[in-house]
């Protein structure tokens, strides 16, 4: 008989059977599937819970008992934009990270994420939150090994980091990347080594890039494309920036 | 059961009812069991039953909810409030807030919440209906469920609905009826202190 315990993030549920097979992502075993007996209610995507694995040898499913440590869902709610982020994360996670692989990193990374997106602020939402996400989506890149250079000029440049280069994903300097500019992409301040303070249309520009990257790298043999749930939060941030 | 590779009229049976939802195969085996070793008192019925709902329940052409009549009773009935939409996710949830008895408006059925993992876009449910309908409302609940998919679905329907002029509220969330404090989990009273009145 194989088992674990770890703590885990619920990432996904799908119904079966009498039960539902559940995708978690653990403090210590990266991703992992098993079978969830029982009814659904506990299994919302971002929740943090005890995780208890057995099967009868390694290669099974498995049975997966989940106890709820704590619910992020029910406190976002009301807010349709921190919302569409958690579904986001936790899709992403999901189609990108593979399974029983080690993902040293992404428990902290996804652990400390909705920890911020959960909090109330009472300062200009667009400078917490939605740059901790494209911060986020920056790591993601890098777990799934698409790692972007944002920190010094890939052209030996030395001026300010203004552009990527989509093939590398190396940061290029305004003056390297001048007569390139048309097929370079935009760096936006926040994620200049200066870190200048992200507006909202920095933030867009920032999904963009990670967009770009996780669209035609990470995801780039998936069939499936880019969870839905990324363009979601895409278009709740729009609205977050129309109505602000 | 057959030990053959072609499936017996058992092994069919059995993998049918399996797929219905909520039923593992130890249920389907336990229900096709009770049901051959009752026929007359309960397969027969249950095939003229079955049978007779293929026939003649369909899809109301109006709110989506299922009915032998088509509008259905509910967007017929006289006594019903039109200004009031309550927006449910299937009929089941819609037969649940009927047995409430605490609403007497129209429903409308979306036919499911949308879902990155199951592949469910705006556009897979009726909400081109719903916004029709929502132009000649004074309100339109959103009574979907309380998941992430379910939230999802009711922050982009209450985006659809913005132009319409009619008022969108949802249900409120928090402690159940009954519901003691110490067996709830920190979400859902968080939601609740959210959502308190005097």
């Amino acid at each position: 008989m194989e088992a674990w315990e770890d703590q885990a993030i619920i990432l996904s549920a799908r119904p079966y059977g009498e039960g539902a097979v559940a995708h978690v992502l653990t403090a210590h075993r990266g991703k992992r599937a098993g079978y969830v007996y029982g009814s659904r209610a506990a299994l919302e995507p971002g929740t943090l819970a005890a995780a208890r694995w057995q099967a009868r040898g390694a290669e099974f499913l498995g049975t997966l008992s989940l106890e709820p440590l704590k619910a992020h869902a029910p406190l976002l709610g009301h807010d349709a934009a921190r919302l569409a982020a958690l579904a986001s994360a936790c899709a992403l996670l999901d189609a990108g990270l593979a399974e029983r692989e080690p993902a040293p990193g992404a428990f902290e990374g996804l652990c400390a994420l909705l920890s911020i997106i959960s909090r109330e602020e009472s300062v200009d939402p667009w400078l917490l939150w939605p740059a901790a996400y494209v911060f986020w989506e920056v790591q993601l890149l890098d777990a799934l090994g698409f790692a972007l250079d944002l920190e010094a000029c890939a052209a030996g440049g030395d001026g300010p980091l203004t552009h990527v280069s989509p093939r590398t994903g190396r940061a290029v300097s305004a003056q390297q990347a001048e007569p390139y500019e048309a097929k370079l992409l935009k760096l936006p301040g926040f994620l200049r080594p200066e870190r200048a303070a992200p507006a909202p249309e920095d933030i867009l520009g920032g999904l963009a890039l990670t967009g770009y990257f996780l669209e035609h790298r990470a995801f780039a043999q998936d069939t499936r494309g880019l969870p839905a749930a990324r363009a979601r939060l895409l278009a709740a941030l729009g609205g977050m920036r129309t109505s602000a | 059961m057959s030990t053959t590779s072609r499936a017996s009229p058992l092994d069919t049976l059995i993998g049918s009812l399996a797929r219905l939802p909520g039923l593992g195969r130890r249920s389907a085996q336990r229900i096709a069991l009770h049901l051959l070793s009752r026929r007359e008192a309960v397969l027969e019925p249950l095939l003229e039953a079955l049978a007779h709902a293929a026939r003649a329940v369909k899809p109301c052409s109006v709110c989506g909810n299922l009915d032998g009549a088509d509008p259905c009773g509910i967007c017929t009935d006289a006594g019903r409030e039109r200004g009031q939409i309550c927006v449910v996710a299937s009929p089941a949830d819609l037969w649940a807030m009927e047995g409430a008895g605490a609403y007497r408006g129209l429903y409308h059925v979306t036919g499911g919440v949308l879902s990155a993992l199951e592949g469910v876009g705006p556009e897979a449910l009726n909400l081109d209906a719903l916004a029709a309908r929502a132009a000649g409302a004074q309100e339109v609940i959103l009574a979907l469920p309380a998941t992430v998919d379910g939230m999802t679905t009711a922050h982009a329907i209450a985006a659809t609905l913005a132009e319409t002029g009619a008022r969108v509220t949802r249900l409120g969330q928090g402690v159940p009826v009954g519901g003691e404090l110490g067996r709830l989990d920190p979400g859902t009273i968080a939601a609740a202190l959210r959502a308190r009145g005097g």
